[in-house]
């Protein structure tokens, strides 16, 4: 479903800023794969989740979605076959706008011109009580009134109801309360289950790493690591996941976070 | 002041207020919905004033109509075009279109600064023929006005609920949110501008008409006027749907000259109307501000005084 080759980023070249994010990285994800990702701090996991989505072109290599190369395609366009959930829960919907108009944008039906129709708030509904968390009787509220939690459950709705080829999860849960993390986490489960989304998620949480999905990757220095699923993964504890990631990239892993999540 | 003399004021007011308001509406959609500050409506109003009258002068008043804001939606391409493709900045490409369209202007009006139009037929003459023989003939503006006002607020009501206005609405509420959907930003933000940019233009068009003259400087200020207008409509109406923000936006242009032309009347010299508009859009930006810093402050105020 998608390809990376061997792409590469340097941000400020020729600078003392000179960061090189993405080193000659490859990655073949089979359709219906639900690959995690973990990695230290600046290891370059946001940037290939960019490069993907096409915040920028990458300097060099090619990305090819379901047999289309989208190397150089414009984001929003790119836009149409890939969902994304960022950390932050007020980044995926807008604040001024009611829930049923912003599922209406997200649900990208229809002409320029056209309204939302009975049909459409009908559909919004049922979708929405699957969330199991009120926002069915909301649904005229403006989207602002929603907390953190509600928020990312919409952005998680919204980015999959006209399901996408390929979801990013970039770190959704990780500003939410442990409670509110762990039911969207669920629900992020169910949807790709239903909907048998591609699917790549960004976490700093070792056990969602090895429980969630079916493959698992490690990032450093602007590369994949470490790429372990099927027979490997499944009886990996956290701690053979580590020494894995010390043995793969040459040293002990620098994220204080998914240290700390090492103990449940 | 007797009720006669009340009355005379409140209609001038309102007059002006509902084809001003046209500028408030084109605010609106370019300041709250799209979140872009168009400083080019200053020089926008003015074209659509001299391409009405230029129109108009030539025998089409209908078409004059038309002209001008067509003149509009290319002044808003212009300003839209420079800020989403050439990289300039947003309140930058404003100021520059309007620079440039102060050239464009004395162009269009055959190198003059001024067209007299008190010959020429216009829809207010027209309309004003059309009503010799009934009571409304001395209303002609105040039923243009209104016309124009309700056309327009009624297209923003169903605009702004189509897929295209949601997705200019949501351009201008979360930019993050658009980036990574499938809305491309700089079409919506041409669109946006280059239809708030055309209602700016019927505004000019229609206040140069009804007052049979062009003159440069008509639009001198525009900006800040609507902006005063919208932010008093705003206070007045509160949160809501569009159709009652957009009312609100209406109301807001009569208050604000309702309360310009009493001042009038109590020796105000006419000159002062640009400061009075730029002191209470000084207040209402800031009024907002200084509220929510108003604990701080007083807290420091005790605390000078030797309390805690």
């Amino acid at each position: 479903m998608l390809k990376l080759n061997h792409i590469s980023k340097t941000f400020n070249p020729g600078t003392v800023n000179e960061k090189v994010a993405v080193k000659d990285l490859s990655l073949h994800l089979k359709k219906g794969d639900f690959a995690t990702i973990i990695g230290s701090n600046g290891a370059g996991k946001s940037t290939l989740f960019n490069a993907i989505c096409g915040d920028f072109l990458t300097d060099s290599g090619s990305v090819v979605l379901d047999g289309v190369d989208i190397t150089f395609q414009p984001q929003h366009v790119r836009a149409k076959s890939i969902g994304r959930l960022y950390q932050d829960p007020m980044r995926g919907s807008a604040p001024g706008m009611s829930i049923e108009e912003n599922l209406a944008l997200a649900a990208g039906s229809g002409g320029w011109l056209s309204h939302i129709s009975k049909a459409d708030k009908e559909r919004f509904r049922e979708q929405l009580a699957l969330l199991d968390i009120g926002l069915e009787n909301r649904m005229s509220q403006p989207v602002g009134l929603l907390s953190g939690g509600q928020r990312q459950a919409l952005t998680l709705l919204m980015s999959t109801m006209d399901p996408p080829k390929l979801l990013l999860l970039d770190e959704h849960t990780a500003a939410l309360d442990p409670a509110t993390a762990e039911k969207v986490l669920n629900m992020t489960k169910r949807i790709v289950e239903e909907n048998h989304l591609t699917c790549l998620m960004i976490t700093h949480n070792m056990h969602s790493a090895l429980e969630l999905g079916n493959r698992t990757l490690m990032m450093d220095s602007g590369n994949i690591v470490l790429d372990i699923s099927g027979k490997e993964r499944e009886g990996l504890t956290v701690d053979g996941l580590l020494e894995k990631f010390n043995a793969g990239a040459g040293k002990e892993l620098d994220n204080d976070r998914i240290l700390l999540s090492k103990k449940k | 002041m007797t009720l006669t003399t009340a009355l005379a004021l409140g209609q001038t007011a309102l007059k002006l207020g509902l084809i001003c308001s046209l500028t408030v509406l084109a605010l609106f959609l370019s300041y709250s919905m799209l979140n872009v500050c168009d400083l080019s409506t200053d020089g926008c109003f003015t074209l659509g004033a001299a391409v009405g009258a230029a129109v108009a002068i030539c025998g089409h008043p209908f078409l004059s109509i038309f002209a001008a804001m067509l003149a509009g939606a290319c002044s808003g391409f212009v300003t839209a075009f420079l800020q989403t493709k050439l990289g300039v900045e947003s309140l930058l490409a404003g100021i520059i279109v309007n620079t440039g369209l102060y050239s464009i202007n004395i162009a269009v009006m055959g190198g003059s600064s001024l067209l007299n139009m008190n010959k020429t037929t216009t829809v207010f003459s027209m309309m004003k023929e059309a009503l010799s023989s009934t009571p409304f003939a001395a209303q002609t503006e105040l039923i243009i006005g209104l016309i124009a006002v309700i056309c327009v607020v009624a297209f923003l009501v169903f605009f702004l609920k189509t897929r295209l206005g949601l997705a200019i609405r949501a351009t201008g509420n979360n930019a993050d949110m658009v980036k990574s959907s499938s809305i491309n930003p700089v079409f919506t933000t041409i669109v946006g501008l280059c239809i708030a940019n055309s209602f700016t233009a019927l505004s000019g068009c229609l206040l140069a008409q009804s007052q049979k003259s062009v003159d440069i400087n008509i639009g001198q200020g525009m900006v800040t006027i609507a902006l005063a207008s919208l932010l008093i409509g705003g206070t007045v109406m509160g949160r809501g749907g569009i159709l009652k923000r957009a009312v609100g936006m209406v109301l807001g242009a009569v208050i604000f000259r309702l309360v310009y032309t009493i001042a009038l009347r109590f020796n105000m010299p006419a000159f002062m109307l640009k400061l009075v508009s730029s002191i209470i859009v000084v207040l209402a930006i800031s009024g907002p501000y200084l509220k929510s810093q108003w604990p701080q402050i007083r807290r420091r105020l005790t605390h000078k005084k030797g309390g805690i």
